[in-house]
């Protein structure tokens, strides 16, 4: 019993981390030598463990950017996966520095749970998937009256899609289960004409049932789901790194730096590429984040531009195969829109 | 009239006769055990049925349709679910297993640390095994390593951070190496902490019985789920900012209370079928409480016992996968979570992955469950019936 409860004591002593308290988030995360960064425990695309158990996807490469800006390396950054019911409570108690985990920006959360949300990084919404063996010639979800439709109980998914339905004066029978296997098994059984959930989850899915092709995610959007990584209140100086990280994603590749090009980009005579890559004499952009003026380049160098990161994740460089759509650039069509580095 | 001449009475033995035909060989067998009477015929048919049904099917899924090797979910996808198998394809994809089995078994615990996971299972394993046969001699040197040095060397090995040993986190660690820690923990801590409870409640001291009662009925009365999560998201809200317990550790606390809960109740079970004449032999014998306790209740107490407390192990070793609800990752966790890595998303992978778990599962509690009757068998002197 004895070596029991010294034992104990002595994990309790190692398990204690005090970190100073007073500190802003910067200098502790400089201090600390590495980014605490709060990922999903799963998501295929956003952030999921390779076979190596390294943390893969779009939410995972947002921290690695973070890390890049703050230490110049990509790598020095460690990983706590979060269910959802933790994941504030983690925020809020300084277990981690930031959280990438396909969270949704409300309101709510952006003040009453004492968050500040950086971005959109993905534009994500609910979305319907059908069958198109079954339902031949359904190319939108107005067409879907009167179907079978599988969905999660208790999500606000739910919500939406009674909303949605009754909006456009349509009719459907809910088939609702607990649990997200359980919906999935509904839907490929066939018990089912309609499969609804966010729509990047519909991708994953997809993949999962017995023939892929015949399924086809339609193109209605029917709620905002706007994911994106969010830090603590009251760090202005943190909230401008994280935020401005995204910004810099997003602004490589809007002037096409990507981390191929990146060090003969530095030569380059644009002098808005200049500016970003931080090769300006006298700039101080990036010395006024708190950073090194290099900041963008390592970031580019550590992940890509935002581009690369959604299509080596998400897109069509992955099994996942999302279309950008509304997470296009602006110039593109879509909503991705940075402020100008200057 | 001499015997001789009773000419009906054997003056030898009969030859021994073999048995009647109906009454041996595998046919005899057949119809006494699976065909006596209408009844039992129905029922083997139906069984013999189900099993024609389920057996050849799960045998060709597993082992003969089974892709067996492959570096992503091509290799377990049909040609229309963009792989490389022909279409109507159904098998186990054990590839996945295999591309997954270090993280299953160690979580994301650095790869090129691996070796002192592997040390420490080598260690318990060769502790293990002499303490459980019981002609090994030295038991007493055995249990003391066994339960004294090998958790300790085992913890610093594990975390490291001295002796040149990087520091690994808890965090990293998963799969069974977290299954294993957490019931190993449990089952050792929750035994002696069961039975002092369990006498503490059985005790005439009002204080030491009121406390006891009052640890083992809150604990039973709430979910582990709600104790694991309160230690995981309540407890950092109370403490002042900065500071946090490592997440294991409260995980593990919270574990063992638990058991230890269960454990005391199966104890007390024990305690009172002893008959309260061994009590008042032991105290004319002019034995003192511990000394009675010692020697004469709880070695008949605890036999009595074995079954309830291995119940209580095998419960607590399969609980360890609530741990998935704080965002720890025992083997389950580990297994499930690797079903979202989009490089692996295939319809045979979840199915793959969980029959892997299981049977995991299944032989770690399968080995406790023949180990304790072994035990109870060994120990059964004069409750024989």
């Amino acid at each position: 019993m004895k070596y029991i409860i010294s034992g104990i004591l002595g994990a309790a002593t190692l398990g204690m981390v005090a970190t100073a308290a007073s500190a802003g988030t910067l200098e502790d995360v400089k201090a600390k030598g590495f980014l605490q960064c709060g990922v999903s425990t799963g998501l295929a695309g956003f952030s999921a463990p390779n076979d190596k158990g390294d943390w893969q996807g779009l939410d995972a490469d947002f921290c690695r950017a973070v890390a890049a800006a703050v230490f110049g390396d990509g790598t020095k950054v460690k990983f706590t996966p979060l269910s959802a019911k933790e994941r504030f409570t983690a925020l809020q108690s300084g277990e981690i520095d930031l959280l990438s985990r396909n969270t949704t920006w409300t309101i709510n959360r952006d003040t009453a749970l004492g968050l500040n949300f950086v971005g959109v990084t993905y534009f994500d919404g609910q979305g319907f998937m059908i069958n198109a063996k079954k339902l031949p010639g359904v190319n939108s979800a107005l067409q879907l009256s009167g179907a079978a439709v599988c969905v999660q109980t208790g999500t606000t998914t739910e919500l939406n899609l009674a909303d949605y339905f009754k909006a456009n004066k349509m009719e459907y029978n809910p088939v609702v289960f607990e649990k997200l296997e359980e919906v999935n098994a509904a839907y490929d059984a066939g018990r089912c004409d309609v499969y609804t959930t966010d729509q990047s989850g519909l991708y994953g899915i997809r993949l999962t049932l017995g023939s892929p092709d015949d399924h086809v995610v339609l193109p209605e959007i029917i709620s905002k789901e706007p994911l994106g990584p969010a830090v603590r209140q009251g760090d202005d100086k943190w909230y401008h790194i994280v935020k401005w990280a995204y910004f810099a994603l997003l602004t490589a590749e809007e002037l096409g730096i990507t981390q191929a090009n990146v060090e003969e980009m530095k030569a380059s005579g644009n002098p808005e590429v200049k500016r970003v890559l931080g090769t300006e004499t006298d700039t101080k952009i990036g010395t006024d984040l708190g950073l090194g003026n290099d900041w963008v380049v390592n970031i580019v160098k550590a992940v890509g531009n935002y581009g690369e990161v959604f299509e080596r994740n998400v897109g069509q460089g992955s099994p996942l195969k999302i279309a950008r759509g509304i997470n296009a650039l602006w110039t593109k069509g879509g909503l991705q829109y940075a402020p100008p580095i200057r | 009239m001499s015997q001789n001449d009773l000419h009906y009475v054997r003056s030898e033995m009969a030859l021994p006769q073999p048995a009647p035909l109906r009454e041996r060989g595998p046919l005899a067998w057949v119809r006494k055990n699976l065909f006596a009477n209408p009844f039992d015929s129905v029922l083997t048919i139906i069984g013999m049925l189900v099993v024609a049904m389920i057996v050849p099917p799960l045998f060709n899924w597993a082992f003969v349709n089974a892709q067996w090797t492959g570096t992503d979910r091509t290799f377990c996808a049909t040609v229309a679910q963009g792989g490389i198998q022909p279409d109507g394809w159904s098998g186990a994809c054990w590839a996945f297993v295999h591309a997954k089995f270090g993280q299953f078994m160690f979580g994301r615990y650095p790869i090129e640390e691996r070796w002192r996971v592997i040390l420490v299972a080598i260690m318990f394993v060769a502790l293990l095994v002499p303490l459980l046969i019981p002609r090994v001699p030295r038991k007493g040197l055995n249990a003391l390593l066994f339960f004294v040095v090998f958790p300790i060397v085992a913890f610093t090995l594990l975390i490291g951070g001295v002796f040149g040993l990087p520091h690994v986190e808890t965090p990293l660690w998963g799969g069974l190496l977290v299954t294993l820690t957490l019931s190993f923990v449990g089952i050792v801590v929750s035994l002696p902490l069961g039975i002092i409870l369990a006498l503490g409640r059985r005790s005439k001291m009002p204080v030491v019985k009121m406390l006891s009662v009052i640890f083992i009925e809150t604990i039973r009365g709430v979910p582990l789920i709600t104790v694991l999560f309160m230690a995981s998201v309540m407890l950092p809200l109370f403490l002042p900012a900065g500071v946090s317990f490592d997440k294991f550790l409260r995980a593990l606390i919270g574990v063992s209370l638990f058991a230890s809960a269960y454990m005391a109740e199966v104890v007390r079970g024990g305690l009172q079928a002893i008959p309260k004449g061994q009590y008042e032999g032991a105290d004319s014998l002019g034995l003192g409480y511990w000394q009675k306790m010692r020697l004469v209740v709880l070695p008949q107490a605890l036999k009595l016992v074995i079954p309830g407390i291995v119940n209580t192990f095998i419960g607590m070793f399969k609980d360890t996968s609530l741990v998935y609800i704080i965002s720890m990752f025992d083997l389950l966790g580990v297994v499930r979570q690797n079903f979202s890595d989009p490089a692996w998303a295939s319809p045979q992978t979840p199915s793959s992955g969980l029959v892997f778990a299981a049977l995991v599962f299944w032989m770690f509690c399968f080995g406790m469950s023949r180990y304790s009757i072994y035990m109870e068998h060994r120990l059964d002197t004069g409750h024989k019936r």
